[in-house]
């Protein structure tokens, strides 16, 4: 075209990235790649694939399947790598780190180009986002590892882990996982999408480049299948996902009861919400960083936009115009905004939801930009007139396709934004702090961005509540998940107590006394009208309590669910009340530790110190709710970071067999000291001591609702909590053996479980309570509030 | 083409009051605006040229004589080497400079040195560059300037008006000076780096085209912040909003700080996106410089021979 031409029309022109050391690269390995296990490249047992440019469809490479075999290897190499690796020293493995993100930066032109190609992500964001933020997330992660021993003292890496990651943000994903994993002390074994196995791979020379011990770092390439194998294989002591939500709850069943840690990232639906009083263009543009960013296959999208009634039409009568501004195309062209979908498979997806939009009701608007004839490539859509009810509205599409709603209120803003089974992210547009902070606050939701969207740091927990999956990747959150407490590791197997037998058979003493459940503040006899005896081990009867059932448990999490006034009281408030639990039971002790006696025949003096125990943690938990504190990070930019500890919501506990009240009150002060409701199923041996302690709870100011007592079996009440999807989380310390059902069935909404895992907790020990009790009673919200006047 | 000539509208205070304006948001988006969009080749040349043609070059120096006026004025005649021009395909575009920009003393001068050119004169007006003078003086002197041969006017605002949201007076100094300009075309110069806020340069520009503004300029190059990206994207989006109200398309002017070829591309690309095509022409838009031309020339000698061009090979500006 002549420059004449070009200055009338004065459009652009192609602006290509060379890819010329891309395929250099490429060929260097014939186009076939193999696995990296234990520091060299191994031929893969099983049948290679091949990897493609979504842009074009061209072929890019053969890529290794690796087999249950090549597995079984790279877990070897990883195992055998570990003493070693652990054995160093922080400051010896923070140099290790430090020159793999020195090396990324180095290597950051080809490393963009290779991400662009494999993904189709335009090389703007491969450049200018992912490639930096991979660099920074090493950078930040080296500090960690120098600063582990006096940050983190009496914790230890768990051994090898095994982390499977997704093709929207390959090499970005890759860091999040591999960097805090070997700050930590572990040794990894990493398997890339199938879709995107690239940048994994010349990662892989980096790690040979930084002269990385052997087998610390293992890479192996393949499908699903790769990924079961690797899920299953018992060398495995933590998996780490980021991925959909529906391959989450299959790994998080498939491992239940294994005693293998795990994380989750998964899917989203996040709100993007935008008050009258916003600045509407800059959110307009923040609406394009939300949804057309990486062509919406982002998990964090902001895929909802809830949009203030008053100016629904002004808003998207900008955004349409926005739109048409947008270019869609060859995602190497340096002037593209959004390049192609990762493969037809994902193409067909979007568009059948984009159809099932128009179904119901929706009006479809796409951007005029000129698609590609060839290639994975949708056009940018916004469907307004989308309603709650839509499944536009519910489902996470992955895609460049936004659905648009309306609303009146603050109040109505956040119940349609927590109308969702999700609760990753949430981003808020408004001039009024008030408001911004108000929404942020009430937002179930792990990140809420105030006035901006999709801001990543590796020194900001990231990662979500609900479906969206658990724990965090960056900050000290993040290292913590890389991380056990190394007095876990000297537990002894926990056995299961049986009822014992009633052998004597004499009338209990004194007047009839008929213990119930206690549910919403008020004692409930049970649905089922029958009771449990609790005998003593002299075969003693020592009193009758309700055998609950299903519909006692439904009852207890309804009032739970109803009275959720105790998570947003304020800390001095449950400090208050805890303190006043402690000094009510301090006034009963000896009641309470001759039930326990005569419960558990343990010698009086025994009893009295578990009595004494319970009031001591009680004391300590209320000292502890106004001192649980959260941070303010420091990203890099003009950027308040805020990381709040929230209550779960909702938990379930199941308390010991043994130590009746103690493990009972160990677990219940701090879920209830950080704003949790809970219900409570005590020790099915010997429920007493908590059907008596509802009278202290009854005489302490406790909220209605905020402990619910239901006893019965453990084997029988457990899987309906565990099953419940009002229940936010689920702690399982009860009868062995009954924690890998927990796990597997608290999948249906993802409900965080901590367990005992089949070990002997001795809850009279300092180590049954401390911060990390609070940290498993809370979920970290981090909240980014851009400033500037 | 054409623009139809802003009347102005009534003072709209409602119009002023609702506007928001968040200054992260829009210092992310000015940042990001420049690894979105790149022109290479022919391209760069093309848009490198539609540069060169929204240049307003000014001199307002004070020790301005006629005869450095005289060497500006050449220059706007020639800015490009012809053989540079010839190389490159663009010998018959007729590439000039937007307009000569200078003090009331030297309009005169640059009106007989660009006869039969076509490229107008500019005044700077109003007590430049603080606008502290008596009201009657300015409107005197913007008689003078328009007498004088000046087609284009840019007058200061009293910047204490924007500080102290003295919209009313602000809006009627305006206006005045619009009136006094009659048919020379009015560029109101805002004073941004001395606002404060972007929100209070998203009102003073909002103000101006109310009172009549053909264009809103950002600084007089004498401020210690002139033009600047995200200030930009404030005043585009504010002529966005305006011609949304009224129908009426408002010029840019970012003046003061763009130096080199990059950055004006960085503004052209601005305009494209946020504006549209329209606003890639000397109608509506111009960007205050001197030394980008060199810069220019510079690269479009790059481009026609291969080899990086020394800056003294360039004819002086």
């Amino acid at each position: 075209m002549s420059v004449s031409k070009i200055f009338k029309s004065m459009e652009y022109g192609p602006a290509p990235e060379s890819v010329s050391e891309a395929n250099a690269w490429l060929d260097s390995h014939n186009r076939k790649f193999k696995l990296f296990i234990n520091g060299k490249w191994v031929n893969g047992s099983g049948k290679a694939f091949k990897a493609n440019n979504p842009a074009n469809n061209d072929p890019l490479a053969s890529i290794a399947q690796a087999s249950k075999a090549d597995v079984n290897k790279a877990v070897k190499a990883a195992t055998d790598a570990g003493e070693a690796w652990r054995a160093l020293s922080g400051f010896e493995r923070s140099k290790y780190i430090y020159a793999l993100a020195r090396l990324v930066q180095k290597h950051a032109r080809i490393l963009a180009v290779l991400e662009s190609l494999d993904n189709g992500k335009p090389i703007r964001e491969t450049r200018d986002i992912d490639i930096p933020l991979v660099a920074r997330h090493f950078y930040y992660h080296a500090g960690w590892a120098s600063m582990l021993a006096d940050e983190l003292p009496g914790y230890e890496p768990h051994g090898v882990v095994g982390q499977i990651i997704p093709w929207n943000f390959p090499l970005l994903m890759l860091s999040w996982k591999i960097a805090p994993a070997l700050a930590a002390g572990n040794t990894v074994v990493l398997k890339p999408a199938e879709q995107t196995p690239l940048t994994a791979l010349y990662f892989s020379e980096l790690c040979m480049k930084a002269g990385l011990p052997a087998g610390v770092v293992n890479i192996i390439t393949g499908d699903g299948d790769t990924g079961k194998a690797l899920v299953a294989h018992e060398g495995i002591a933590k998996l780490a996902f980021t991925g959909s939500t529906e391959v989450g709850k299959f790994i998080r069943k498939a491992i239940a009861g294994s005693g293998k840690e795990i994380t989750l990232e998964l899917g989203g639906k996040s709100p993007f919400i935008v008050f009258a009083d916003a600045d509407l263009d800059s959110a307009v543009e923040g609406v394009v960083n939300a949804i057309w960013f990486n062509q919406g296959e982002v998990c964090c999208a902001g895929s909802r936009l809830l949009v203030a009634e008053s100016i629904a039409e002004k808003f998207y009568k900008k955004l349409r115009a926005r739109m048409d501004k947008l270019r869609v195309g060859d995602p190497l062209d340096k002037a593209i905004d959004i390049g192609a979908l990762v493969d037809d498979t994902q193409v067909k997806r979007v568009q059948s939801l984009i159809a099932i939009g128009l179904k119901e009701g929706g009006q479809i608007y796409q951007a005029k930009a000129a698609l590609p004839k060839n290639g994975c490539f949708v056009a940018p859509t916004l469907i307004t007139g989308v309603e709650p009810s839509s499944k536009l509205a519910q489902e996470e599409i992955f895609g460049p396709v936004l659905a648009a709603m309306t609303f009146r209120t603050p109040d109505e803003a956040i119940t349609i934004a927590n109308n969702s089974r999700y609760g990753l992210a949430a981003s808020i547009w408004s001039e009024n702090i008030n408001t911004a902070l108000d929404m942020a606050a009430r937002v179930k939701a792990g990140i809420v961005w105030v006035n901006s969207t999709n801001q990543m740091d590796a020194a900001c927990g990231f990662g979500g509540y609900r479906e969206s999956g658990f724990g965090r990747e960056g900050g000290r959150e993040g290292m913590l998940a890389y991380l056990r407490l190394k007095s876990l590791a000297k537990l002894k197997p926990l056995k299961a107590l049986e009822p014992m037998q009633q052998t004597v058979f004499e009338p209990i003493a004194g007047i009839d006394r008929t213990p119930k459940n206690y549910v919403g503040g008020k004692q409930a006899r049970p649905d089922g009208s029958s009771v449990m005896p609790v005998v003593s081990p002299s075969g003693k009867l020592v009193g009758e309590v309700g055998r609950g059932n299903r519909k006692d448990i439904r009852n207890a999490v309804e009032a739970a669910a109803k009275h959720a006034g105790w998570s947003t009281s304020t800390a001095h408030l449950r400090a208050q009340i805890l303190y006043y639990i402690g000094e009510n039971l301090d006034a009963r002790k000896d009641e309470f530790a001759n039930r326990i006696k005569s419960m558990t025949g343990v010698s009086i003096t025994k009893a009295t110190t578990e009595v004494e125990r319970s009031i001591e943690r009680l004391f300590y938990y209320a000292g502890f709710a106004d001192k649980f504190d959260g941070a303010v990070h420091n990203p890099p930019m003009r950027d308040i970071a805020i990381a709040m500890n929230e209550p779960l919501g909702i938990v379930g506990i199941v308390a010991p067999q043994e130590a009746p009240l103690l493990g009972f009150i160990s677990l219940m002060a701090p879920a209830i000291a950080t704003g949790n409701r809970v219900v409570m199923i005590p020790s099915d041996i010997h429920p007493l001591a908590a059907t008596d302690f509802y009278q202290v709870l009854e005489t302490s100011d406790v909220p209605a609702g905020v402990v619910n007592i239901v006893t019965g079996e453990h084997d029988v009440l457990t899987q309906t909590l565990a099953e419940h999807e009002e229940v936010n989380g689920l702690w399982y310390f009860g009868k062995a053996g009954g924690h890998a059902g927990v796990e597997a069935a608290s999948i249906s909404n993802l409900k965080q479980t901590w367990t005992h895992k089949g070990k002997a907790y001795n809850w009279t020990s300092a180590d049954a309570q401390g911060r990390r009790f609070m940290e498993k009673s809370s979920q970290v919200k981090n909240i980014w509030v851009p400033y500037g006047a | 083409m054409s623009i139809k000539r802003n009347p102005g509208i009534p003072l709209d205070l409602d119009a002023i009051v609702d506007i928001k304006i968040n200054r992260s948001a829009l210092e992310r988006r000015a940042k990001s605006l420049g690894g979105r969009r790149s022109v290479k080749k022919q391209w760069q040349v093309a848009w490198l040229l539609k540069a060169i043609t929204v240049i307003d070059l000014t001199t307002l120096a004070g020790d301005d004589t006629k005869g450095r006026v005289r060497r500006l004025c050449a220059k706007a005649t020639r800015p490009v080497k012809e053989e540079v021009l010839k190389a490159l395909g663009a010998d018959k575009l007729n590439i000039h400079p937007g307009a000569v920009c200078v003090y009331h003393n030297f309009v005169a001068t640059a009106v007989e040195a660009l006869a039969g050119t076509g490229i107008p004169v500019a005044a700077v007006s109003t007590g430049f560059p603080a606008g502290h003078t008596p009201m009657a003086t300015r409107l005197a002197e913007i008689r003078a300037s328009v007498k004088a041969g000046a087609q284009e006017i840019d007058i200061v605002i009293e910047r204490h008006m924007v500080l102290c949201e003295d919209w009313q007076a602000l809006y009627k100094m305006i206006q005045k000076c619009r009136e006094a300009c009659g048919e020379a075309h009015i560029k109101v110069i805002l004073g941004t780096g001395e606002l404060g806020t972007l929100t209070n340069v998203a009102k003073a520009s909002m103000i101006a085209m109310m009172a009549g503004a053909d264009f809103i300029k950002t600084s007089t190059g004498k401020e210690s912040v002139n033009a600047t990206l995200p200030v930009s994207l404030v005043m585009v989006r504010m002529i966005r909003d305006y011609q949304e109200m009224t129908g009426y398309k408002i010029g840019y002017k970012p003046a003061g700080g763009i130096g080199d070829a990059k950055t004006a591309l960085l503004y052209l690309i601005l305009m494209k996106e946020e504006l549209g095509d329209e606003w890639l022409s000397p109608e509506l838009f111009r960007i205050g410089a001197s030394s980008l031309l060199t810069d220019i020339e510079r690269q479009l000698e790059h481009c026609a021979t291969g080899r990086y061009a020394a800056r003294h090979h360039q004819p002086l500006v």
